[in-house]
């Protein structure tokens, strides 16, 4: 059984099997996310308190939620890479780590923009907006931390082990609008219940979820594919690659 | 599984569970200062600090607010619908600032109870609906519901409570 | 369609200055991932194609 965890990790492997996959998750990705930018800034119906910035939540969400769960993948990544000793693993911890940087800020972002004309305010120290702000700070010391090292394998533990304290602060950022007064309201996307707004608002706004995540799946693939290149770049079979492409 | 993995797995859960209990303890040491803002009941309660710099939060009382004709003081009442807390603000008030609104105040208690806001800024919740379909339960609450009620206090109210409620408590 | 022409779409009934500043950094943030992307892996072929090209000069002057 653990020869096929060991097959599966083979970074060879994974560059031949994703190839195929590329084409569809980028092309599935862009058309969710025409639809969903469509939908939400045109057809979507205005807010009855908030009008026409309420189109902001149509980037705003799938942002942050992307933000937490690449960082989930970061933790997973970590896990595997520490305890199975598993390269692949670290490289698509390697390349998810900007990404979900890049999240984090664009959900900070747009919040913020959001925040002047509903709240009256662009920034307030509550528990919801701090803690997303923690999450900027963990990526961007992940990457410090990764190239703070001389020896790849050390930069690798040391992210891996600072991905693993930082997964802590999911929770904390999920229920910090339950367990104390913030300025944030609560979850727009529930598991439990729906949502509360009528589905012409929150269809466009699952379309963009989806088309945020394929996205976000494409894109770790691709580069995951890339950190492979970098890193096995003297074994034959990159060699042999490069040398067809060119 | 090898022992020596079997043994690394065991530290890295050990790692996750003691981060997880700092942090939780911070936190729980924390917990008051967490929070945004006083509601109105701590504020009568005499929780909080008088003099100094503090948040109030919650809900415009409806029928309480009186702006003056040639300035823009205003004054109002922040509710929970038991106990108010009267406000005096001078300055422009957000886009979503009416009656029944969720609000967060800044500013200073003064010994006499009464709460002189240096900015005020609004809260809303995570319903949202378009404006006609907004104009058609309006309506339908003007018939069926109690005079007095407000959907926004619900609001309010589900976004409060849920400290210590569940958070998904059922919503009318 | 919830807006009545072109220019009310642009205008967002006066959130314009929220809304398009919101959309275009989410929006180009995405772009400039996949990009950087593209231009990531360009970069890698070539620079490996090159490294085999030299170490094969090395091999043919030494021999």
């Amino acid at each position: 059984m653990w020869q096929i965890v060991h097959k599966l990790g083979s970074p060879k492997w994974f560059y031949r099997v994703s190839g195929p996959w590329l084409p569809w998750l980028w092309s599935l990705s862009v058309v969710l996310l025409v639809i969903g930018t469509v939908w939400g800034l045109a057809f979507a119906p205005a807010d009855y308190q908030q009008g026409d910035s309420f189109r902001i939540i149509y980037v705003h969400v799938p942002a942050a939620i992307l933000a937490q769960s690449c960082f989930a993948l970061l933790a997973i990544c970590a896990v595997i890479f520490l305890v199975w000793r598993i390269k692949l693993a670290d490289m698509a911890a390697t390349v998810a780590a900007p990404f979900g940087a890049a999240m984090t800020f664009v959900a900070l972002f747009t919040g913020s923009v959001w925040g002047i004309p509903t709240w009256g305010t662009w920034w307030v120290w509550d528990a919801r907006l701090t803690s997303m702000l923690i999450l900027l700070f963990l990526y961007l010391g992940i990457i410090a931390l990764r190239g703070a090292f001389t020896s790849r394998d050390s930069g690798s533990r040391a992210a891996s082990i600072l991905a693993l304290v930082g997964v802590i602060n999911l929770p904390i950022i999920k229920y910090s609008v339950n367990w104390w007064n913030t300025l944030h309201q609560p979850a727009t996307f529930s598991l439990t219940r729906q949502p509360a707004m009528p589905a012409e608002m929150w269809l466009p706004l699952l379309v963009m979820v989806l088309g945020f995540y394929m996205f976000f799946a494409a894109t770790v693939t691709f580069r995951t594919r890339n950190e492979i290149l970098r890193r096995e770049s003297r074994t034959r079979w990159v060699r042999e690659l490069a040398e067809k492409t060119h | 599984m090898t022992p020596k993995r079997k043994q690394r797995l065991y530290i890295v859960l050990g790692l996750v569970v003691l981060a997880g209990v700092a942090v939780g303890l911070t936190l729980y040491a924390l917990r008051a200062n967490l929070n945004l803002f006083y509601s109105p009941q701590q504020i009568v309660d005499g929780d909080a600090p008088i003099g100094r710099q503090i948040r109030a939060g919650g809900l415009v009382r409806v029928g309480s607010v009186q702006r003056s004709g040639d300035s823009l003081d205003v004054t109002f009442d922040v509710t929970d619908y038991r106990v108010s807390v009267p406000i005096h603000y001078n300055g422009i008030l957000p886009d979503l600032f009416r009656e029944g609104q969720g609000v967060v105040i800044t500013g200073t208690l003064n010994d006499q109870g009464r709460f002189e806001a240096s900015e005020v800024l609004a809260k809303h919740d995570e319903k949202y609906m378009p404006p006609e379909v907004a104009e058609v339960m309006k309506k339908a609450n003007a018939k069926d519901v109690p005079a007095g009620y407000d959907p926004a206090r619900d609001a309010f109210d589900s976004a409060e409570s849920s400290t210590n409620a569940p958070a998904d408590a059922p919503r009318s | 369609m919830s807006f009545e022409s072109v220019s009310a779409l642009l205008h967002m009934h006066g959130y314009a200055p929220y809304v398009w500043p919101a959309w275009g950094v989410a929006l180009g943030a995405l772009a400039l991932l996949a990009l950087h992307a593209r231009y990531e892996k360009r970069q890698l072929l070539r620079d490996i194609e090159r490294r085999i090209r030299r170490e094969r000069v090395n091999h043919d002057t030494q021999a």
